[in-house]
């Protein structure tokens, strides 16, 4: 991945502030709202090249290339670049941290305006639509209008569905990939579990842990370790660990770490509280379980006909947290409603997390739906 | 466009929501959205033809014909499609009865086996025949329930539908101007159906 797009840094604006809060599908308002994003590519002098990128729960701004000094490159380095499915020499690329993030956009962790302490739990709960609202003000800052597309997996694609649903017009097309429109019981289940066990360390401090010695490092560790489960297939586990010891050849019989896959999944948990906020893991978990686009049929039908979105539908054959029965849903519901849809189900061993991987039958339909609306744009 | 699609095309109606079942590279679809005002979806198995699809940028699902039947909502289109295709499917009957099920009108192509060139084929030379509508060795052909014309009317008859057209095919896939009406089961090499009811 030598030749992609190179180094890049994460930029910010602020989108809301002083006379123009941020009023959220609660009702309740954010005062000021800053925004982290990055930008690869360059924009069309007709402006109709911008794609924008929808992060998933644990994304953030730095979607490709790499910071300066940085080894790895962004979370989906493989996807965007030149020559790549999001072509940077073709399309103009935006990746924004989304609300309620904890990595430059305004979220828990920021300070409130009204008392100069951070937000904690006193931060207004969210709506996906809330998430797009705010990309919206950053494009109308960036000055792009229409959108060639915008595209994301899991939560990512939540935003994208939703944006096409609630702005017709904005988008030429939606990518929804690896997402769901409807949570089931079991997806709840697992995020009521994570949440759990946030809420339950004792340094969570009712979310109001920061600038205090102690975090709920435990608690969002042993959250991200049971998100992690779910992105995994068996097969994908079974593939990478099976039942092996981890640095020994024999079981040392006990309660601590002794299988490979212990080994992983606290290292999951671990890395994971060094750069993630529990309380944004606990506001966008909240956010996806109550997402709902399609409660209101005769609503989706109107919006659909008052836009000319495509929309492009993909799952993966071993993601079992949003299996290809939540997809289908997606495209059954779009359709009914009048939407010019395209489904497939793609071969991928890796689960829920193939939406990142690098699959060439996963990347020929991306690029090939982003072709084809480029042609038509 | 291949000509027996041009029959096709012209018993879909203007503006109507048309599933194409077995679409292919996805072209009468294309022909349909952008020339006839209809809104439509196909179904189409092969990787290569459902991204030939999408370039075309007609909508597309990737997946097996008769399960993706199956999960389509009842009443969900105008029109159901399936052009040269029923003769590879599992259940031809089932197919039908599916095809009933999500749309009101339902265009049906077929290959006629006993068309008199492959009825000498199999009488004269003891030869499973092959024709440029029926291209496949035995061994590798996707068409595992061939039938005659008066096979696939009797079956029509059989489940209770009606045929509003008949449109039969000459070796070029055209509508037929010879003979073929005057013995269709004998003459036409395969024939395109309107069936309501």
């Amino acid at each position: 991945m030598a030749d992609g797009v190179g180094v890049v840094e994460t930029e910010t604006a602020v989108v809301f502030d002083g006379d123009r809060p941020l009023v959220l599908d609660s009702g309740a308002a954010l005062a000021r709202v800053e925004v982290a994003y990055e930008t690869y590519g360059e924009l069309a002098a007709a402006g109709d090249n911008a794609i924008f990128v929808c992060h998933a729960l644990s994304g953030d701004a730095h979607a490709a290339g790499f910071h300066p000094g940085a080894d790895r490159p962004g979370w989906w380095d493989n996807m965007i670049g030149p020559g790549r499915p999001l072509d940077t020499d073709r399309y103009f690329v935006i990746c924004a941290n989304v609300l309620g993030g904890c990595k430059g956009t305004t979220g828990p962790a920021t300070a409130d305006p009204a008392t100069g302490r951070p937000y904690g739990l006193g931060f207004p709960l969210l709506a996906v639509r809330d998430l797009v609202t705010v990309h919206r003000a950053l494009l109308e800052r960036l000055g792009v209008g229409r959108l060639l597309a915008a595209i994301g997996g899991s939560l990512g694609g939540m935003q994208a569905l939703q944006w096409a649903l609630d702005h017709p017009g904005d988008l030429g097309g939606a990518l929804v990939i690896a997402a769901s429109g409807r949570l089931s019981a079991q997806n709840i289940a697992f995020s009521a579990v994570a949440r759990e066990a946030i809420m339950r360390d004792p340094d969570f401090a009712g979310g109001d842990y920061y600038g205090r010695d102690r975090r709920p490092d435990a608690g969002l560790a042993l959250a991200r370790m049971i998100g992690h489960i779910t992105y995994l297939s068996e097969e994908s586990m079974r593939a990478k660990f099976g039942r092996r010891i981890q640095d020994a050849p024999e079981p040392r019989y006990g309660f601590d770490v002794d299988f490979e896959v212990e080994s992983y999944l606290h290292y999951q948990g671990q890395s994971f509280v060094e750069r993630f906020d529990a309380n944004t893991y606990l506001y966008l978990s909240r956010t996806m379980d109550y997402f709902d686009p399609f409660a209101d049929p005769v609503a989706v039908q109107r919006q659909v006909a008052a836009g000319d979105t495509r929309y492009l539908v993909l799952s993966f054959d071993s993601d079992w947290r949003y299996s290809t029965g939540h997809a289908r849903e997606i495209a059954a519901e779009l359709r009914l409603a009048g939407a010019p849809v395209t489904f497939r189900e793609i071969s991928a061993p890796h689960g829920h997390d193939s939406f990142l991987m690098p699959n060439p039958d996963y990347h020929r339909t991306v690029a090939a739906f982003v072709d084809r609306l480029a042609s038509e744009a | 466009m291949r000509p027996d699609l041009d029959v096709v095309a012209a018993m879909v109606g203007e503006g109507e929501r048309v599933l194409d079942l077995g679409c292919g590279d996805g072209v009468l679809l294309e022909h349909l959205i952008r020339h006839r005002g209809c809104s439509g979806h196909g179904v189409e198995r092969d990787a290569d033809r459902f991204h030939e699809c999408i370039a075309r940028g007609v909508p597309v699902t990737q997946g097996e014909l008769e399960a993706e039947l199956d999960r389509t909502a009842a009443g969900a289109f105008d029109c159901a499609v399936l052009s040269l295709t029923l003769q590879a499917t599992r259940h031809p009957d089932r197919v039908l009865e599916g095809m009933r099920r999500v749309a009101p009108r339902r265009v049906v192509s077929l290959p006629n086996f006993g068309h008199w060139r492959l009825r000498a084929d199999l009488a004269g030379r003891g030869r499973m025949p092959v024709t440029r509508i029926l291209p496949h060795t035995w061994y590798e052909s996707p068409n595992i329930h061939l039938c005659t014309l008066a096979d696939f009317e009797d079956l029509v008859a059989q489940i209770g539908m009606r045929i509003a057209r008949r449109t039969l095919l000459d070796e070029l896939g055209r509508a037929s101007r010879g003979l073929a009406r005057v013995r269709p089961n004998l003459l036409a090499v395969g024939a395109v159906y309107l069936l309501e009811g």
